[in-house]
């Protein structure tokens, strides 16, 4: 069998560090051949490699059997490898046609752009791979999953012959994902090879041929992936027996903690974002808010904390009304939130962990004394925290945020949010980016805190997520509530229903 | 890659910077060592060209023209640290001096206590014509740099008009007020030399250390700099951000009106009628950056660029143009501000380096076992 790619024995040094150390990769032509790790194993660097940011400190590329040097993306692009971002690059007020021919217009007469030559193609395109795009639609009109086949599109009308696709479904719905498994297979079965980044198991599983592991900068292997169970690549991947399935006991369930009561809120636009909302969050359960991203999550956890005000409704914190506090008062009296945007809510990436871990609290005792900060009260508390949580940094607890990983960081915020022990925790997509050994850590912490009797509310766009937490699933789509279930009544493909609003349940009050 | 102190940077712009004059000074056929005279005479009092020589004076002047652009680079480095830029200075110093020469000249206080009023008053004065930018962009996100320079020109002309106004009027220049009362000045350190050297070099110490007191060692300081980096994430945490905005544009503003106060009471000791700018607010920029927006590196940086301002006239002397000092500045500033260019180049550099070493060594290697 032939191979499209095969990076050979390649290593990548970095001043300090060995980003990828003599990794080989072989993909074989017309297969989907995943490449998994945990965050900071090397993936994007041996993939930055191959696209030609980086070059690399030993070891050879060969293309279609030969040799070849990428030093440029542009020489990437000319010997047909093209790259699916996680985050799209699309122009939302310019049509599908449009973004697609963005850089390499046709010309007609004259020199004008021959939009309806390109439109054309892109329709051809579109239907030799089931993509089902419509090429004069507007990109703000469109679905994100649609939007990744505008990506996709670009990629094939220049030619691409090998398709990277990065972390492709940490967007998209279930149904969405099914969809792309399908898109993948019909680019396969038309002589495409691709490359799939993820660390998601259960897609390896579904669309991918083969698998090469990545841990640490090394190879640990490339497994069949028919042959292999997940249980076994998650071995593979972490270095150790990974527990998939949350263990938890029953829920017992205590006095009400939040009441959101015909909540409306409006977006940024002044549009009503969240409509008539009711939910109520018990004392040791785990409610699940389950919902395609920007279905009104966002509004409505910015209306609870207090970062945006509510048009009408209520919000009732342990019998208090909180609707009109100030966001200080509301984290006060029993809130402890956990943000979706860890880099731009949850920490000052400029601040060393320590001065992280006091932002709440810096002007109160014991880490405050007339107004000046005390040092030694703080180290203590942050030596504390790493302590608890596992942290790690490079400098302890004087290591700039920044130069965290994201597990870590997100675990830092994990540690602050819950030492605080307030009695509702908010948390806004807490493992999104995250590798399989700190997702399971993470979602450890949540059920035990649920289990001391704290309300726990999860939004997640992770339907896996919120299946293996939560007791009951509430699902948001439009602003309104769609769904409200009990987790044991319910299956996945009806939660996609939910959330998409073919269907409406709501029943467990 | 591999990050370098600011420090180090600065050191690098420094050096980059001298380097290029006395190329310059080549090149327009002066002699090197004449600017090089002039130089280490500003700073050290010694004359190279005629040793054994040395007047002190020099080096008064030196710290002279430090003091008030350490004020004001404290004042750019403070609004800096809550992520504003204040480019405010020359309106903040006008206001300050405008009402430190009022307090001075209208009312009748002990010495020392006179001229810490003045100082708290041009304080107040600086605070006030900070409070309307720091204040909009908080609470109406309005650029702050535009309404700082509309406040620059207002602060002129208002100042001008209250001087007139209300102060007595020097009758033999029409362009002055009268001298304000001696119990206000602040008297000469060293009245034994020519330099006007006097004690608002204290009142830059004191600002140096509450600068760094606030902005490290309180909750404020705390806040202040959380918002400065994240004001999202301040905002998050339930910090009052809109207060934290206006109130560091204030404390901004206080540190330049002070300036204006020094220059007031220690060198011109006369109310003045405004019509340019001094350019000391701009210069706080200037200082602000180099010094990374840290009191220490304030410190440097302010004692560096007040260097440069006492050797222009010293330039002159041994027959160099003195826009070579302005020339030493701006290549110090450009080059401080592409830094990151500087950090680029110093890894380019140790990159190759390392790879010769490492080539070095596998050459021995294969030696070895041929």
């Amino acid at each position: 069998m032939d191979y499209a790619i095969e990076m050979l024995n390649i290593t990548k040094d970095f001043p300090g560090i060995r980003a990828n150390d003599n990794v080989t990769i072989r993909v074989k032509n017309n297969t989907v051949h995943a490449l998994l790790g945990e965050n900071g194993a090397g993936k994007s660097t041996i993939m930055s490699i191959l696209f030609g940011l980086y070059q690399p400190t030993s070891g050879t590329i060969k293309v279609k059997g030969k040799e070849v040097v990428i030093d440029d993306p542009n020489v990437a692009n000319e010997l047909g490898i093209g790259m699916v971002h996680q985050h799209f690059k699309l122009i939302d007020c310019f049509t599908v046609t449009e973004n697609i021919i963005l850089g390499m217009e046709p010309k007609g007469k004259l020199g004008t752009i021959d939009i309806k030559k390109a439109a054309k193609r892109v329709e051809e395109l579109s239907k030799t791979y089931g993509l089902n795009v419509d090429p004069n639609a507007k990109i703000s009109d469109i679905s994100v999953g649609m939007q990744q086949r505008v990506e996709i599109l670009k990629m094939l009308y220049r030619n691409a012959e090998i398709l990277i696709f990065d972390e492709p479904t940490a967007v998209l719905t279930p149904q969405e994902i099914h969809e792309l498994m399908k898109i993948m297979r019909n680019l396969i079965k038309e002589g495409k090879t691709i490359l799939l980044i993820t660390h998601k198991l259960k897609e390896i599983k579904e669309a991918a041929d083969e698998c090469t592991v990545l841990r640490k900068g090394k190879c640990i292997g490339t497994i069949n992936v028919a042959d292999t169970s997940e249980e076994e690549m998650a071995r593979m991947m972490v270095g150790r027996d990974v527990n998939f399935s949350v263990e938890k006991g029953e829920a017992h369930l205590k006095e009400n903690i939040l009441e959101i009561k015909n909540l409306c809120v409006k977006d940024v636009k002044g549009l009503p974002a969240v409509k008539d909302f009711s939910l109520t969050v018990r004392a040791g359960e785990i409610v699940g808010l389950a919902g395609i991203d920007g279905n009104g999550q966002t509004e409505l956890v910015y209306a609870l904390t207090g970062l945006c005000k509510a048009e009408s409704g209520e919000i009732i914190l342990k019998n208090q009304n909180i609707t009109k506090m100030p966001i200080k008062k509301r984290l006060k009296s029993g809130m402890s939130h956990v943000p979706e945007d860890r880099h731009k809510h949850g920490l000052v990436l400029d601040f060393t962990l320590k001065e992280n871990f006091i932002i709440h609290c810096y002007d109160s005792s014991p880490f405050s004394k007339n107004f000046v900060l005390q040092p030694k009260a703080i180290d203590d508390y942050a030596d504390k925290l790493i302590e608890q949580f596992d942290v790690r940094s490079g400098q302890g607890k004087n290591t700039l945020t920044r130069s965290m990983s994201g597990g870590n960081q997100q675990k830092a915020i994990i540690a602050r949010e819950i030492d605080r022990s307030s009695d509702l925790l908010l948390v806004v997509q807490p493992t999104r980016g995250l590798d399989v050994g700190a997702i399971e850590y993470i979602h450890k912490r949540i059920v035990q805190e649920r289990d001391a009797g704290k309300a726990v509310l999860l939004v997640s766009f992770e339907l896996d997520e919120i299946m293996n937490l939560s007791d009951r699933i509430a699902v948001i789509h439009n602003g309104e509530l769609s769904g409200l279930v009990y987790r044991k009544d319910i299956d996945e493909n009806d939660l996609g229903l939910m959330m998409t609003g073919s269907m409406k349940k709501v029943e467990a009050l | 890659m591999k990050k370098y102190s600011h420090l180090t940077i600065s050191l690098i712009a420094v050096a980059t910077g001298l380097i290029f004059a006395f190329l310059l000074t080549l090149l327009t056929g002066k002699n090197p060592y004449d600017l090089l005279t002039a130089l280490v005479r500003s700073m050290t009092g010694f004359n190279l060209q005629n040793i054994g020589s040395f007047n002190i004076t020099y080096v008064l002047n030196w710290f002279l023209n430090a003091v008030p652009i350490i004020l004001t680079g404290l004042s750019v480095a403070f609004a800096y640290r809550t992520g504003l830029f204040n480019i405010g200075g020359e309106g903040q110093i006008i206001a300050g001096s405008t009402a430190a020469a009022a307090v001075a000249i209208l009312f009748d206080l002990p010495p020392v206590i006179h001229p810490i009023v003045c100082i708290l008053a041009a304080a107040l004065a600086g605070a006030l014509w900070g409070l309307l930018p720091g204040f909009l962009k908080a609470y109406r996100n309005i650029n702050e740099v535009v309404i700082c320079i509309m406040m620059n020109y207002s602060g002129m002309y208002f100042c001008s008009w209250f001087t007139k106004r209300f102060l007595p009027i020097d009758p033999n220049t029409n362009e002055r007020t009268i001298s304000i009362l001696k119990s206000a000045e602040l008297p000469q350190v060293f009245t034994s030399t020519t330099s006007q050297f006097n004690w608002g070099f204290l009142v830059a110490i004191i600002g140096l250390f509450v600068f760094w007191f606030i902005i490290e060692k309180t909750t404020f300081g705390y806040s202040l700099r959380a918002t400065g980096f994240n004001k999202e994430a301040a905002r998050f945490a339930g910090m009052k951000v809109e207060r934290n905005i206006t109130l560091s544009m204030m404390i901004a503003g206080a540190f330049s009106g002070i300036a204006g106060a020094v220059l007031i009471l220690g060198i011109y000791k006369y109310g003045r009628i405004f019509t340019t700018f001094d350019n000391y607010g701009f210069d706080g920029i200037s200082v602000a950056l180099v010094g990374g927006a840290q009191s220490i590196g304030v410190f440097l940086a302010g004692l560096l660029f007040g260097l440069f301002k006492a050797a222009s006239g010293n330039l002159q002397l041994f027959n160099i143009p003195k826009e070579i000092s302005e020339l030493i500045q701006a290549i110090i500033i450009y080059l401080v501000a592409i830094q990151y260019a500087i950090t680029l180049l110093l890894n380019k550099i140790n990159m190759k380096k390392n790879k010769n070493q490492l080539e070095n060594k596998v050459e021995g290697g294969n030696t070895s076992c041929n």
